[in-house]
């Protein structure tokens, strides 16, 4: 495949010092669903705010399709359709002229046809005539989503576009952006869950304090990140991990009295059934038993970690 | 040139001055026609004539130049700010747009409200006066110059300013004073000659008698310097506008 988007070397650091993004390098790939994945703060909006014009970057550049985003921005920014985090509209205009007002601006005809096939897809249809006052939450997101999708864009950026959005709306959103994928739309969505990530990405990314601490593959980063572990606090303490175990993967601690098994959520078979069972053939009881799951904060620390 | 988006930012401001109709153009008509019957019926006519002109016609010009420059600045600043203020600018500014179109979609608008208020306010003052346009080809011309370069003027002031108050001090402080000074209400030659000369560097003058002499052929100032300070102004105000967008002031971060 080959990269849509190219960012080389991006830095920004705010007018007030703050630096946001720290020499990120990233390639988005031509089709994919790209997840930015990162916690509040990590410098996600940046980054798709320096690509879509909004913010300049302190140093490095980025190219969309070969095109650099400053001077080849009218090729580039016909391109891309941007969804922003905050629900920013025009209260007193209406569904419809919000929606064709986009699309003259990014310079495409008038179109009343793929307009109301848009706003169909996005169930705003009966909304059309109303004014965006009188849109809910989660209607002025879709109208959002609709504006981006107004002149046709080949790569859309979608910041944050679950916040605020209840969970039937959810599927038909995820639906949306996977027809757009499967009509050759390049997306690239920022969330902070994992879940979210898992569920729409090919690809993800992780950002925290500015930095693009990983990229992987959606299946690989979840055979990482997906982990879970059993923790065994044992009746009796033991010195090392007994033989008959050894073909598990085991850890002991504290002093002796814990034993904690690590194993993938997503694997057809936890091993914990033959663990159990292989204790109890070798004698080892334990008086209680306890499973935990690495919260987002967590896999952050241990990617930071494990980078240094 | 991405002419549709010029159109779609033209025609989403007009449509917003149909939904204010009341303010863009109704109050302006109605504060004119106060001015007219103060100052043209009521004060006028114990007004000798100046320069064979009867006082209620010779404020003509310079009460129309004065909703002009105030409206083409308030319209303009107001049409730029309120998508700062709300964040919907962020469209325009992640558009296939050139500075050049985003200003001529906003200040063409503007520009477009005040000339016909002008155009609106001249009919109002027909009702009252006796009006006779000399030069009715300069008139226009004066009037789209004028409503051109204020509404330029505005949209920087909408692009400065980050309240609603700065939105008000520049007309208030600056433009209102400088036009009730220049020559609005009285011709400057009617000044003592020390103060006709503090006049001339008041900019506002010049627009006043160029518009002036476009209807009854008298002006303070020869008409040629009008013009050139017109288009002056007008070239001051594009050269920042310009600066604006290449820095990226007060629009990005
Ligand atoms: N205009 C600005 N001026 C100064 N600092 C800013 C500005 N915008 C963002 N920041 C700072 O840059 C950092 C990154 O912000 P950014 O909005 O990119 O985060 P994010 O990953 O999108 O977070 P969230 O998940 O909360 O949306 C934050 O610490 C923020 O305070
Ligand atoms: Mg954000």
């Amino acid at each position: 495949m080959t990269a849509i988007i190219s960012i080389k070397d991006l830095s920004k650091t705010y007018a007030g010092g703050f630096q946001a993004l720290k020499r990120v390098d990233l390639d988005i790939e031509r089709g994919e669903i790209f997840a930015l994945l990162g916690p509040n703060g990590a410098g996600k909006t940046t980054l798709i705010s320096i690509i879509c014009g909004l913010v300049n970057p302190t140093t490095g550049s980025v190219t969309v399709d070969g095109g650099d985003i400053k001077r080849d921005y009218r090729r580039v920014r016909e391109m891309i359709g941007l969804v922003p985090q905050e629900l920013t509209t025009d209260h007193f205009e209406t569904v419809w002229n919000a929606v064709s007002f986009s699309r003259g601006l990014f310079g495409k005809a008038p179109n009343p046809g793929y307009i109301e096939k848009i706003l169909r897809a996005l169930s705003l249809w009966e909304k059309k005539d109303n004014r965006i006052m009188e849109l809910s939450g989660g209607m002025k997101r879709r109208l959002l989503i609709a504006k981006a999708l107004s002149h046709e864009p080949s790569i859309l950026f979608l910041d944050e576009p679950t916040a605020g959005v209840d969970v039937e709306l959810r599927k038909d959103m995820w639906q949306v952006v996977r027809d757009l994928r499967a009509a050759g739309v390049t997306i690239i969505l920022t969330t902070h869950y994992i879940e979210e990530a898992e569920e729409m990405a090919d690809r993800v990314g992780v950002i925290t304090k500015g930095e693009l601490i990983i990229v992987e593959d959606k299946a690989e980063l979840m055979r990482k990140l997906g982990k879970k572990q059993l923790t065994l606090q044992l009746s009796a303490p033991l010195s090392e991990i007994p033989g008959a175990l050894a073909k598990h993967e085991l850890e002991l601690s504290n002093g002796g009295n814990t034993l904690t098994y690590t194993y993938d959520t997503r694997a057809g078979r936890t091993g914990i059934t033959s663990l159990l069972d292989d204790m109890r053939s070798a004698g080892i009881g334990f008086s209680d038993l306890d499973t935990t799951q690495s919260s987002l904060e967590d896999i952050f620390v241990d990617l930071v970690r494990s980078k240094k | 040139m991405n002419l549709h988006a010029i159109k779609a930012i033209y025609m989403f401001e007009m449509s917003r001055a149909m939904r204010t109709v009341m303010q863009s153009i109704i109050s302006p008509v109605i504060s004119t026609s106060l001015y007219f019957i103060v100052f043209g019926a009521a004060i006028g006519s114990r007004i000798q004539h100046i320069e064979g002109i009867s006082y209620g016609a010779f404020i003509v010009p310079g009460l129309i130049m004065l909703q002009l420059l105030t409206q083409s600045i308030s319209n303009a600043a107001f049409g730029i700010y309120f998508p700062r203020f709300t964040g919907t600018i962020y469209e325009v500014l992640t558009a296939p747009i050139s500075p050049l179109e985003i200003t001529l979609g906003y200040v063409g608008a503007a520009a477009t409200k005040s000339i016909a208020l002008g155009l609106i306010i001249l009919a109002t003052a027909a009702v009252f006066v006796d009006l006779h346009i000399a030069h009715p080809l300069a008139m226009l011309a004066f009037l789209v110059l004028t409503a051109l370069t204020f509404s330029l003027l505005g949209f920087i002031i909408g692009i400065w300013a980050d309240g609603f108050e700065k939105l008000q001090v520049i007309p208030l402080l600056v433009i209102t004073p400088l036009t009730f000074l220049g020559g609005t209400f009285y011709s400057i030659n009617m000044l003592p000659p020390f103060w006709q000369k503090v006049t001339l560097f008041n900019p506002v003058v010049y627009l006043v008698s160029g518009f002036r002499w476009s209807f009854y052929g008298v002006a303070d100032v020869n008409i040629f310097a009008s013009l050139g300070m017109t288009a002056l102004f007008l070239l001051i105000c594009l050269g920042v506008i310009w600066r604006i967008f290449s820095t990226g002031y007060r629009l990005k971060t």
